[in-house]
C-alpha cells in the first residue's frame, strides 16, 4: 500500500494533494477565527463589543460573512478588463496559499522540503505584487489604480528590507531550507539560543517590514479610507473581495509563520526539558498575530513620504549595514558562534 | 510518462503559448502579463533541471522587479497603438531579415561547435559534484572564491551605470521647500502652541 503512494504517478499526485489539503483545511478554519479575533482584539482597544451577534460571543460571524459575500452579485465596472479584473484576486489568493508548501510544522511535516525554501517565499511574495497592480488597473477607475501604484511602490520598497534580514538569517545558518533554520536554533539555553538574540534588531525591523508588506496599519495606505476609498479593492464586491481579503490575511499569518520560524525557533520549546511540538509554532504565530492586531489598533497612518523615507533611507542602510556585520561576526566567530551557527552545529 | 514529463510539457507549452501571446497581444498591458507567465514557466523548466536556485532567481529578479517596471511604465503611459501599429508594417520586412539572420547564426553555433577534448582540463573551475553539493552552494562557492573579482567588477559596473543614471537625472531645483523629518518628529507642544485665555467679548 505504500508503495502505491510513493513510486506510482497517480499515488504521488494523491499524496501531494492529500498533504496540500492538510495543510489548506485547517488554515481555511484557522483564517475564519483568525479574522474574527483580529476585530475582537481591535474593538476591544476601542471600548466597543466588536462582533458578538452570531453565535456564542460572535464567534460564527467570519462564516455569517463568508455566506454574505458568496451570494452577493459580482459588479464589473463598465470598462473594466474582464480577464485581468477575475485573475487578480485569484491570483492574490492562490500566491498567498502556495507559499504555505514550504513551511515546516515540526522536523518531518513540510509539504515540499526544498533546498531553497526561503528564496521560494521570496519570490512568491514578490509576485504578490500583480494582484494589486493588476487589480487596480483593471478597474478602470482612478481611485483603484493609484492606490494600486502606491501599494506596488510600499510593497517593492519594504521586500527589499524584508530580503536583507533574512539574509543575515541565512548566514548564521549557512541554508536556505526552513528546517536547517530552526534545527540552527536548537541549543541549551531554550529561548535564549534563538536568532532573536543575535539578531535582536532585525526582529524589529522585520516586523515593521512586515507590517509594511502586507499593507496592514499604520502602511495601509493602499487603502487609506479618508483618501482613496478603498484603494485597489474599490470596484471589487462578493467574491472576488474575499479572495482579496483573504489573500491579505493568508500572508499576514505568513508573515507570523515566518518570524516564528526565523527568529523564535519554529516549534522548539522556550524551556529546556519541556518537548518541542507544532503547538509551540502555532502559539508563536497566534502570538505574532495578536501583535498584528494591535499595532492595528493603536496606530494612526503614516504618511506616504514618511513610508517611503522610513523604508529606503532608514530600513534599508540599516538592513545592508546588519549583513555585513552578520558576515563578519559569522567568519571570525564572534560571541562563541552566535551567528556561525553552522560551525559550532546549533 | 513520469510526474517530471507531464510537468515538463505543461510548462513548455506555456513558456511558447505565452511568448507567441506577449508578441501578438493587441494590448500591450496584456503582453507584459502574458511575458510573465513565460517568465515563470521558464523558472519551472529550471527546476526541473535540477537549478532551482536560477529558477528562484529568475522570479525574484525578472518578474519580482523588472516586469514590474515594464508594467509600470506600460501603464502610465500614454501610448497611441494604432499609430504603433501602422508603423509596424514598415518595419517587419527589416525585422524578418534580422530574425532570419540571428536564426541562422544560431542554426550554425549549434550546428558546427563543439568542444575541445583538452576544453575539460583547462576550466579554471570544476562544477562540484551535483550529487554532493546543493547547487546554491555550489554556485555561491564559485563567485566568491574562483571568480570573486570577475563578480566584484561586474557589480562595479552596474554601481558605475546607477550612479550614471542618477548623474544624468538630478536636478537640483532652488526654492523648494523640503521636509525636514527630525526638525518635524522633535517638534514639542510647548513651543508649537499657544494656550490663551480667551474672555468674553474682549478677543484677543
Amino acid at each position: 500500500m505504500m508503495e502505491f503512494f510513493t513510486t506510482t504517478t497517480l499515488g504521488i499526485a494523491l499524496l501531494v494533494t492529500g498533504q496540500a489539503l492538510l495543510v489548506i483545511v485547517p488554515l481555511f478554519v484557522a483564517l475564519a477565527f483568525l479574522m474574527y479575533g483580529d476585530r475582537k482584539v481591535w474593538a476591544a482597544v476601542q471600548m466597543r463589543r466588536g462582533p458578538n451577534q452570531v453565535g456564542v460571543f460572535g464567534v460564527l460571524q467570519s462564516f455569517a460573512d463568508l455566506l454574505k459575500y458568496i451570494v452577493k452579485e459580482v459588479v464589473v465596472p463598465a470598462g473594466a478588463d474582464k480577464f485581468v479584473f477575475y485573475l487578480a484576486p485569484m491570483m492574490t489568493f492562490v500566491l498567498a496559499l502556495i507559499a504555505w508548501a514550504v513551511i515546516p510544522w515540526n522536523p518531518t511535516w513540510v509539504v515540499a522540503d526544498i533546498n531553497v525554501a526561503v528564496l521560494y517565499i521570496f519570490a512568491v511574495s514578490s509576485l504578490e505584487v500583480y494582484g494589486v497592480i493588476m487589480g487596480g488597473w483593471a478597474s478602470n477607475s482612478k481611485y483603484a489604480f493609484l492606490g494600486s501604484l502606491r501599494s506596488a511602490a510600499q510593497m517593492i520598497s519594504y521586500e527589499v528590507s524584508i530580503g536583507l534580514i533574512i539574509i543575515g538569517v541565512i548566514i548564521s545558518t549557512g541554508s536556505l531550507n526552513f528546517g536547517d533554520i530552526v534545527a540552527a536554533q536548537d541549543g541549551n539555553y531554550g529561548l535564549f539560543s534563538w536568532y532573536w538574540l543575535p539578531h535582536f534588531p532585525m526582529v524589529i525591523l522585520f516586523f515593521v517590514s512586515a507590517l509594511a508588506e502586507t499593507n496592514r496599519p499604520p502602511f495601509d495606505l493602499p487603502e487609506a479610507e479618508s483618501e482613496l476609498v478603498a484603494g485597489y479593492q474599490v470596484e471589487y464586491s462578493s467574491t472576488p473581495f474575499l479572495l482579496f481579503m483573504m489573500g491579505e490575511l493568508l500572508s499576514v499569518v505568513l508573515m507570523c509563520a515566518l518570524i516564528s520560524l526565523l527568529f523564535f525557533g519554529g516549534w522548539l520549546s522556550p524551556i529546556p526539558g519541556i518537548p518541542d511540538s507544532i503547538l509551540w509554532l502555532i502559539g508563536k504565530m497566534l502570538f505574532f498575530f495578536f501583535m498584528f492586531a494591535m499595532v492595528k489598533a493603536i496606530t494612526p497612518r503614516y504618511r506616504y513620504d514618511q513610508l517611503m523615507r522610513l523604508g529606503w533611507k532608514v530600513f534599508l542602510p540599516m538592513s545592508l549595514g546588519w549583513v555585513v556585520l552578520v558576515a563578519f561576526f559569522a567568519q571570525y566567530g564572534a560571541f562563541g558562534g552566535a551567528y556561525a551557527r553552522w560551525a559550532i552545529g546549533g | 510518462m513520469t510526474v517530471a514529463d507531464i510537468a515538463f510539457y505543461i510548462f513548455s507549452l506555456t513558456l511558447v503559448t505565452a511568448g507567441l501571446f506577449t508578441v501578438v497581444a493587441r494590448n500591450p498591458v496584456h503582453s507584459v502579463l502574458w511575458l510573465i507567465l513565460s517568465f515563470l514557466s521558464a523558472s519551472g523548466l529550471f527546476v526541473l533541471l535540477g537549478a532551482e536556485f536560477v529558477a528562484m532567481l529568475l522570479v525574484i529578479v525578472y518578474v519580482g522587479a523588472v516586469a514590474v517596471l515594464f508594467l509600470f511604465v506600460v501603464m502610465m503611459l500614454d501610448v497611441d497603438f494604432a499609430a504603433l501599429k501602422g508603423e509596424m508594417t514598415k518595419h517587419v520586412p527589416l525585422a524578418l531579415l534580422i530574425g532570419v539572420v540571428i536564426l541562422l547564426q544560431l542554426g550554425l553555433s549549434f550546428g558546427v561547435w563543439e568542444s575541445s577534448d583538452l576544453a575539460m582540463g583547462q576550466r579554471q573551475a570544476v562544477t562540484p559534484d551535483i550529487k554532493e553539493v546543493q547547487n546554491t552552494a555550489a554556485i555561491g562557492q564559485l563567485l566568491y572564491t574562483k571568480y570573486i573579482y570577475l563578480f566584484q567588477s561586474a557589480g562595479l559596473i552596474l554601481l558605475v551605470a546607477m550612479v550614471g543614471a542618477i548623474v544624468l537625472t538630478i536636478r537640483h531645483r532652488t526654492n523648494v521647500k523640503r521636509q525636514d523629518i527630525l526638525a518635524q518628529i522633535y517638534r514639542d507642544p510647548a513651543e508649537a502652541m499657544e494656550l490663551k485665555d480667551v474672555k468674553p467679548g474682549q478677543g484677543l
